[in-house]
Formats: structure tokens, C-alpha cells, sequence
């Protein structure tokens, strides 16, 4: 299991610290799964719409854990913006604000679940344990991508939106054809996408086909209200979740700034699928803080008030007032995790501006698993033609 | 590694090819860390800060706020290891005070690529107007006439075009004394015979500009077609839009880097001073007289007392979550307008012709002074905005109006515009209709008047309404309840949104 998987039972398992009746989670808002609110209060149990009862029980270790996922999975991230705006990435997608459904839904997944991720899966990518200057090679523009797929149970990045739903619902199906699902310890599938990718044709046609074949499926939207420029209020009139009623699987909005109830809400909808109960949706409710893409700039068409009014329910923060609260962690814990954060983003620096440039004939590797004539011809003859430059190795 | 660092504006948003400096946030001198902000660029996407790449200490700046940068040109030199001791001259090439110019080095690197001239511009692959390469999306980065490696002898020198091209059995390349050609090396003729540079611009072509350009020209109201470009293959460089708009001369002076001079009032010997007519100016001409001569105006007035609107304002003020917005007077003429055109929908229309258009939203269009003239940014589908959202659209508005970024989708598209005359201490006007649009209002000078107030005169604070309205579609009668509500709603706020919402 992934290192500091919180979802292993353990010693020394700690009670929600505050025993509070929540029939529905967070107050005035009774569509929304929380067990940690805005301000860092624990909710003991939510419930979603179809009445399933959502509870965490972390020890001390694991939440700590999920803190020090959240912290540096954010500060890599702005690592990665700072070296494209110093000309050392091309582009970089930020996760920034979306931690906690990242970290939360990455964590509940098991070693042996496949997960398709969207282009600002980073938090997942780290929690799956993969190298986490992967991405920046593919936006540096040195490699496609780098990670084995089948080894780390985490496909390459999809931009074209939607499209690895698709992917996802076919290697669901293909899940359960080879007869992997109906255990405790069976295989699910998580499909990542966002608020914008529901209007897309692909992500509709993956909701009827894993309902309809009862994929081992959990689509993951990361509702952060934007696809791009465009509001959510361009992509639906109904809450995102409600949508899986008319495919005929169960869906659920949960408080994606809220680690513990994005890893419950998950962790659940995961069994489910592993157990062969099919499908379901959780929209997870978040915002992105920052731009789209470096290409972007958010302040032409959303207000500082709005994104001030998401500031105050920063996963991060909650968490950390959380457990000064509940004194799982003091002030060294914190300078410490700050500290480690600090130290990889500096190495991670290091090593992506000592990335190198491949050789351009490496171009040809990896188009067929066994080559082809055609591509051999095509190799020698780009060969030749890098060996008549002045000062190449030949 | 060398101490003295040089960094070079980077393509901060694939494939683009410059970048304004806004504003430093550091000076020469200053000791920086890692990743702290340094500069504010905008490019044609978006306004960015960029993080310093090296901690150290400021030891030139290169190009002052207002510039245009081209990528890949240094604007910064850091010096990464200050408590090194002082610097040889010969290690930077000039002192830290002189006027700095980035290394020799670092020039050459950005050096634009020599003009191929054998490959049509802009084919993928192929070289690009300045030295670029084109890519799928946009233009990649320069080929830097560093990173191109001289072929070994015998190698015709053309051979740039894919190598899975297939050989073609082209004449032999003719700029080529002895093509004798490597086999199988891939050779290819030249797709095409290179475009007729003569100078200045492409022969008989479209006017070559890049998109930003354009947009700037847009703005300034400058006709490309009349331009004669500097840039590579004669293509129109923001410079020499900047220059037309300005009014200076075309013929080319020295570009310096310092930011466009302002047009200069100069009277001759005749003490006469002939401004030509162009950028804004000419819009806001030609807009005016087609409006004026098109749809017949009628105007009419209403003097309001507002002393309990401001009263009202006062109160909103006071409350925390208004505790840091801008509240104006305007606001609340806005709002008014706004409830009262969904009362009455046919003040927020358009003559087309046959037919006349009426919209379900109102952009709000409110006139603004800037330097650059007079500008009418709206706020769309400002009828679905709070107030708590008008408050901070109109901010942001004139915000961005007041430092000339106003893009031109934002002047576009207007339905019904507010002019706030007020604000120059005048009582009311009779305002022309922005074309297309069929009223206006002008909000004049809020004062303190003796009024008729409960049966006593009084001191109260007074302002006067002027609506303009197209008498093709508004009557009398609707132009006046339109005016009419504004009127009372801002005679008292509370009332009339208790009464209409
Ligand atoms: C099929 C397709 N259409 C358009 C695009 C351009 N595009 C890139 S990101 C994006 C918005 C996606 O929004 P959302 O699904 O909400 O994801 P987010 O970026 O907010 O995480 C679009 C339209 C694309 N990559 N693929
Ligand atoms: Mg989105």
C-alpha cells in the first residue's frame, strides 16, 4: 500500500474528536459531504443523497500524513509555475486550491486501482508514488510523459478534455471481463475530469456505457467552477452530481477543499465499484485559485471577491487548524513539513534545469513497441542527415 | 558558471513572441531571493509576474517600464554571488551604473536567425517572420542563430525541410555551384521560390502583422493597409503602429526604448496647429456624426432630489461587507437604470432597419475620459450583477479604462450607456446616442440646493437627469416613465426596490 496510506488500519486509532449529530454535512448547504469544515471543526459523519453514512478514522500519523501530502504537493506545484515563467517549462497546468481533492481521492486509492488522470492530476500523481518531476518533463518538453503506466497504475496525461473517460470506462469493462471485481480485493477504476468535461460528447458516452455495462468505474469531476474562462453556469443547471441519476448510478457532491470527506466519499465509491456495484460520480466541489494554465490570466473574467471568498476555505488551512486544535501537531511539526517542502521544491528545481535535451532521434522510440520498416527507413535516414552537421558524434 | 547572470524575457504563454514590461518590482541594488517577484510583463495573453530565476543582488536593468521586449531578449542581470566582492569591468562589460546594455553574449544568443528566404514563411517547420520556426499552434521558438550548427562541407546548405520528406526529384537546388547530393541524405529543393522581400513589404500580399500588433492597431484606430512595415519580411511592428497613432512621421526614426511620445501642441508661424485626425478621435467622430444624423434625438430632463439616496449610500458604506468597495453616486444610477430597464425593455434595443432589436440584457456601457480619449466600456449583462457585484465590475471598469487596458470586446456590444457628466461639475447635458444603442443618460453634478421639502424650503442635495432617446423607437411617453423611474428610484432607493423587485 502507498506510503502513508491512511486507509491502513492501525494502532492507536483516534475517535472523531467532536461527537456532533451531522444527519447532513455541512451546515447550510445540505447537498454537500463535509467532515471537516471551512473553519476546521470535525463533523463525525456525513450523509450523502442516497443515504450512505460517511465517517473517517485516521490516527494521528495519518492525518499528519495527509498534511504533509497537501503541503507538498502545493509547493512542487508552484515550483513548477515559478520555472515556467523562468522560461524553464513550457507550459504548467496549477493544481493550486484543489489539494484536497487530489490528496483526499489519491490516497483512497488502492495499490492494485488504475487511475486516468486529466492534465492537472499532479496530487494525484504524487500519491501514487510516482517521481513528481514527471510532469515537468513532459511540459519541459524532453519526454512524453516518462511513467510507466502499468507499473504505477496511473495512465499518461489526457488533454484532450474528456477523452480518458472513455479510456477509463474500456479498461473498467475490461476490469470486469477478465473477472476482477466481486472481491474485497477487487479492481476499480478512477476517471478524472472536470466541471467543463461533462459537456463534452466523450464524458456522456463513458456515463452510458460503464452504467450500462456496470463498469468498475468512479468518475471523479473536480468541480472548480471554470473550464478556462467559462463558469460552471455554462456547463449545467443542475449540480453536477445530480446528472449521474439520468445514466442510472449513484452520485455524490462532496466538499473538495475537505481531505478527510473527499477520501471517505471515495474510498466508498471505490469498494463499491471493486465489489461489482458498478459505477457512480462524485463531483468534488473545489475552485481553482489560480490560472488556468500559465497562458491564462484569470483576472479577465472573474472578480477578486470570489476568489477571496474561496481563500477562506482553503483545504490547507483547515487542516492545519484542525490539528493545532485537536493538538495532533504543534508549531515544529508544521516549521518541519514547511521546511521538507521546501527542500524538494529546491531539488526538484535542480534536477528539471539539469533535464536533458534527448536526442532528437529518439523521436522514433516509442511510436511502435517493435518498430516497423517504414519507421526503421525513416530513423536512418534522420541519422544521416543529424550526422552532416559539423561537430555531430559521426 | 559565471557570477553576473543575465536573464532573458521567456515565451510565458506558448509560442508568444513579446512582452510589455509593466512595471519593476525590484531596482539595481536590491538583494533578491529565489523566486521572488521581480517583473510584471503583460503579453498578448496575459499580465503575469515573473519570479526571479537566481537569488543575488539587482546589478542591471535593462529595458524601463513600458517597453516592448522580444523574447529571448535579456532584461535583467543578477549578480548570484554578491559577497564575492566587487566585479572586474571586463567580466560584465560595463559598470553597474552606465547605461546598461546586456553582455555581448547574451545578444548574440537572440540574434535573429539569418532569413532563410529558401522556405515559404510560416510553413510548419519552416522559418517564420523573425526568425521563428512555425509550429502547430502560433510560432515556436527563435531559432537562435546559436543553436544552429554549421553542416559539414559538401552538405548543401538549404536542407532544412523534414527529413521523412521523400527525396524529390527536383532540379538540383539553384543557388547550389556543385550540389553534388549526399544520397541518402534527404535533400530537398526549395518548396518554394522564396517570397518577393523588396524591402518593406511582401508584393501584392496581405499586410503581414502579428496578432498583437493587430490588436493595437485596432485599438488606435490605425489602418495596417496604410502602414509601411520595419519588421522582418516588412511585416507592421507594434512600433510602427505606435508611431502612426502618435502622429510622428513614418519615416523611420532610431527606435529608442523609451515609451511613445506624446503628440507635442505646436503652433506654426501661421499660429495655427493642425492635429490630423485619427486613432480615437477619428472613431469618436465618425460615431457621433453617424449617430447624431441617423436617429433623431429627443432629450429630456428631470431634477431630482437625492438626499436620501446618499443618505442610503452612507449606510451601505458603513457595513463590513461594503467595507472596501468603491461606492459611488454612480452606482446607484446604474442600479436605477438597470430596474427600470427591465420595467420598460424597450429603451434597451437597437434599430435594425426592419426590424427593431430588443434585448434581454443590458451592457452597461458608462463613458469614460482617459488620456487616450473618450472610451465607453460596458459591463455585460450587468441586469444579473448584484450590487455588491456592480460595485466591483464598475471598479474594475474604470480601473482598467484609466490605465488604457481596456480590450475592444469590452467597448463592443454595449446597450444602454450612462455619461457622468457630474463629475466636471456640470448640471446635465443632451448626451448622443452611442450608435446602435437607443438612450443614453447623462448623471450630472450632485448639489446642495434649496428645495421644496414636507412644505418648507430647504437645503437638500439635487442632481439633474438628461435622457437622450431615439424617437424611432422610444415615444414620449416611454421615454418619459423610463426617466421617470430612475428619477424615483434615486428620490428614494429603499421604496422603490420594496415597490418593483
Ligand atoms: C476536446 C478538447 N476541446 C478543447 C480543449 C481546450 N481546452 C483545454 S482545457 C479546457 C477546459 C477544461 O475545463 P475543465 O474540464 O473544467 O477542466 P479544468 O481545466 O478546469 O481542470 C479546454 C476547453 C481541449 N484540450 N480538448
Ligand atoms: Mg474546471
Amino acid at each position: 500500500m502507498a506510503k502513508g496510506d491512511p486507509g491502513v488500519p492501525t494502532r492507536g486509532r483516534r475517535a472523531a474528536p467532536r461527537s456532533k449529530q451531522a444527519a447532513s454535512a455541512a451546515a447550510g448547504d445540505p447537498e454537500l459531504v463535509q467532515l471537516l469544515t471551512a473553519e476546521g471543526e470535525r463533523i463525525e459523519s456525513a450523509t450523502g443523497p442516497d443515504g450512505t453514512e460517511y465517517r473517517v478514522d485516521f490516527t494521528d500519523e495519518e492525518y499528519r500524513g495527509l498534511y504533509r501530502d497537501l503541503v507538498l504537493v502545493r509547493k512542487l506545484d508552484a515550483e513548477a509555475t515559478a520555472l515556467q515563467r523562468q522560461g524553464e517549462l513550457g507550459l504548467w497546468a496549477s493544481l493550486l486550491g484543489q489539494e484536497a481533492a487530489q490528496v483526499g481521492s489519491g490516497r483512497a486509492l488502492r495499490t492494485q486501482d488504475m487511475a486516468f488522470p486529466t492534465y492537472r492530476e499532479h496530487g494525484v500523481l504524487y500519491c501514487r508514488g510516482i517521481d513528481p518531476i514527471m510532469p515537468l518533463g513532459l511540459f519541459r518538453g524532453v519526454d512524453q510523459g516518462g511513467w510507466d503506466p502499468n507499473e504505477f497504475k496511473f495512465n499518461m496525461y489526457t488533454i484532450v478534455i474528456g477523452a480518458q473517460t472513455l479510456h477509463a470506462t474500456g479498461y473498467a469493462m475490461g476490469v470486469a471481463i477478465d473477472g476482477k471485481t466481486g472481491t474485497d480485493d477487487g479492481e476499480a477504476v478512477i476517471a478524472y475530469f472536470g466541471d467543463g468535461a461533462t459537456s463534452q460528447g466523450d464524458v456522456n458516452e463513458a456515463f452510458v456505457w460503464a452504467s450500462v455495462f456496470n463498469a468498475p468505474l468512479v468518475f471523479f469531476c473536480q468541480n472548480n467552477q471554470y473550464a478556462i474562462s467559462e463558469p460552471l453556469e455554462r456547463q449545467t443547471r443542475v449540480p453536477l452530481y445530480r446528472r449521474a441519476g439520468g445514466y442510472g448510478f449513484p452520485g455524490v457532491r462532496v466538499d473538495g477543499n475537505d481531505v478527510l470527506a473527499t477520501y471517505a466519499v471515495t474510498r466508498h465509491a471505490l469498494d463499491n465499484a471493486r465489489l461489482g456495484q458498478g459505477p457512480s460520480l462524485i463531483e468534488a466541489y473545489t475552485y481553482r485559485m489560480g490560472a488556468h494554465t500559465t497562458s491564462d490570466d484569470p483576472t479577465r473574467y472573474r472578480i477578486a471577491s470570489e476568489v477571496e471568498a474561496w481563500q477562506a476555505k482553503d483545504p490547507i488551512a483547515r487542516m492545519k487548524a484542525f490539528l493545532t486544535k485537536q493538538q495532533i501537531a504543534d508549531e515544529s511539526f508544521f516549521t518541519e513539513i514547511d521546511e521538507q517542502a521546501r527542500t524538494e521544491s529546491v531539488h526538484l528545481r535542480e534536477r528539471v534545469l539539469n533535464m536533458p535535451n534527448p536526442e532528437p532521434v529518439t523521436m522514433f522510440d516509442h511510436v511502435y513497441p517493435h518498430g516497423s520498416p517504414e519507421l526503421d527507413v525513416q530513423r536512418a535516414q534522420f541519422t544521416k542527415y543529424m550526422e552532416s552537421f559539423e561537430g555531430s558524434a559521426h | 558558471m559565471s557570477r553576473i547572470k543575465e536573464f532573458n524575457l521567456p515565451d510565458l504563454g506558448e509560442g508568444l513572441t513579446e512582452g510589455e514590461i509593466l512595471a519593476w518590482l525590484v531596482k539595481v541594488g536590491d538583494v533578491i531571493e529565489l523566486n521572488q517577484p521581480i517583473v510584471e510583463v503583460e503579453t498578448a495573453k496575459a499580465a503575469v509576474e515573473i519570479p526571479a530565476k537566481w537569488a543575488g543582488q539587482v546589478r542591471a536593468i535593462f529595458h524601463p517600464e513600458g517597453t516592448t521586449v522580444e523574447v529571448g531578449t535579456p532584461i535583467i542581470s543578477i549578480d548570484t554571488d554578491p559577497g564575492a566582492g566587487p566585479i572586474e569591468e571586463s567580466t560584465t562589460g560595463a559598470p553597474a551604473d552606465a547605461l546598461p546594455t546586456p553582455s555581448a553574449a547574451s545578444l548574440a544568443a537572440v540574434e535573429i536567425a539569418p532569413e532563410e528566404g529558401m522556405v515559404e514563411p510560416g510553413l510548419i517547420g519552416g522559418a517564420a517572420p523573425g526568425g521563428r520556426t512555425a509550429v502547430l499552434v502560433g510560432y515556436g521558438p527563435r531559432t537562435t542563430a546559436a543553436k544552429r550548427r554549421p553542416r559539414k562541407a559538401g552538405v548543401p546548405a538549404q536542407a532544412t525541410a523534414a527529413p521523412a520528406a521523400p527525396v524529390q526529384a527536383a532540379p538540383a537546388a539553384p543557388v547550389q555551384a556543385a550540389p553534388a547530393p549526399v544520397a541518402p541524405a534527404p535533400v530537398v529543393a526549395p518548396v518554394s521560390p522564396a517570397p518577393a522581400v523588396n524591402g518593406n513589404r511582401p508584393a501584392g500580399g496581405a499586410v503581414l502583422a502579428k496578432p498583437p500588433v493587430r490588436r493595437l492597431a485596432r485599438d488606435l484606430g490605425v489602418d495596417l493597409g496604410t502602414l509601411t512595415g520595419s519588421g522582418p519580411l516588412g511585416s507592421i511592428t507594434r512600433e510602427d503602429v505606435q508611431r502612426a497613432a502618435s502622429g510622428a512621421t513614418a519615416a523611420a526614426e532610431p527606435l529608442t526604448v523609451a515609451a511613445p511620445v506624446p503628440a507635442v501642441a505646436s503652433f506654426g508661424a501661421d499660429r495655427e496647429q493642425r492635429i490630423p485626425v485619427k486613432g480615437v478621435r477619428k472613431l469618436t467622430a465618425e460615431n457621433m456624426s453617424r449617430s447624431a444624423f441617423t436617429a433623431p434625438h429627443v432629450t429630456e430632463f428631470l431634477t431630482v432630489d437625492v438626499t436620501r439616496a446618499m443618505k442610503a449610500l452612507d449606510r451601505l458604506r458603513t457595513r463590513r461587507e461594503w467595507r472596501d468597495v468603491r461606492v459611488s453616486p454612480l452606482l446607484l444610477v446604474a442600479k436605477a437604470v438597470l430596474l427600470a430597464a427591465k420595467r420598460y425593455p424597450m429603451v434597451n434595443s437597437t434599430w435594425a432597419g426592419d426590424e427593431i432589436v430588443v434585448k434581454d440584457y443590458v451592457n452597461l456601457g458608462i463613458a469614460a475620459a482617459t488620456e487616450r480619449g473618450l472610451i465607453v466600456p460596458n459591463i455585460k449583462d450587468a441586469g444579473r450583477l448584484s450590487l455588491r457585484e456592480l460595485a466591483d465590475a464598475m471598479t474594475e471598469l474604470v480601473q482598467t479604462a484609466k490605465t488604457g487596458k481596456t480590450s475592444p470586446a469590452n467597448m463592443s456590444g454595449g446597450t444602454f450607456t450612462i455619461t457622468n457628466v457630474g463629475v466636471f461639475g456640470v448640471d446635465t447635458g443632451t448626451p448622443i446616442l452611442p450608435p446602435g444603442e437607443s438612450a443614453i443618460l447623462a448623471f450630472g453634478a450632485v448639489r446642495e440646493m434649496p428645495w421644496v421639502h414636507k412644505g418648507k424650503v430647504k437645503p437638500r442635495l439635487v442632481t439633474t437627469l438628461g435622457l437622450s432617446f431615439d424617437h424611432r423607437i422610444i415615444d414620449g411617453e416611454l421615454g418619459s416613465k423610463f426617466l421617470r423611474d430612475v428619477g424615483d428610484f434615486l428620490a428614494d432607493p429603499e421604496a422603490a426596490l420594496l415597490a418593483w423587485t
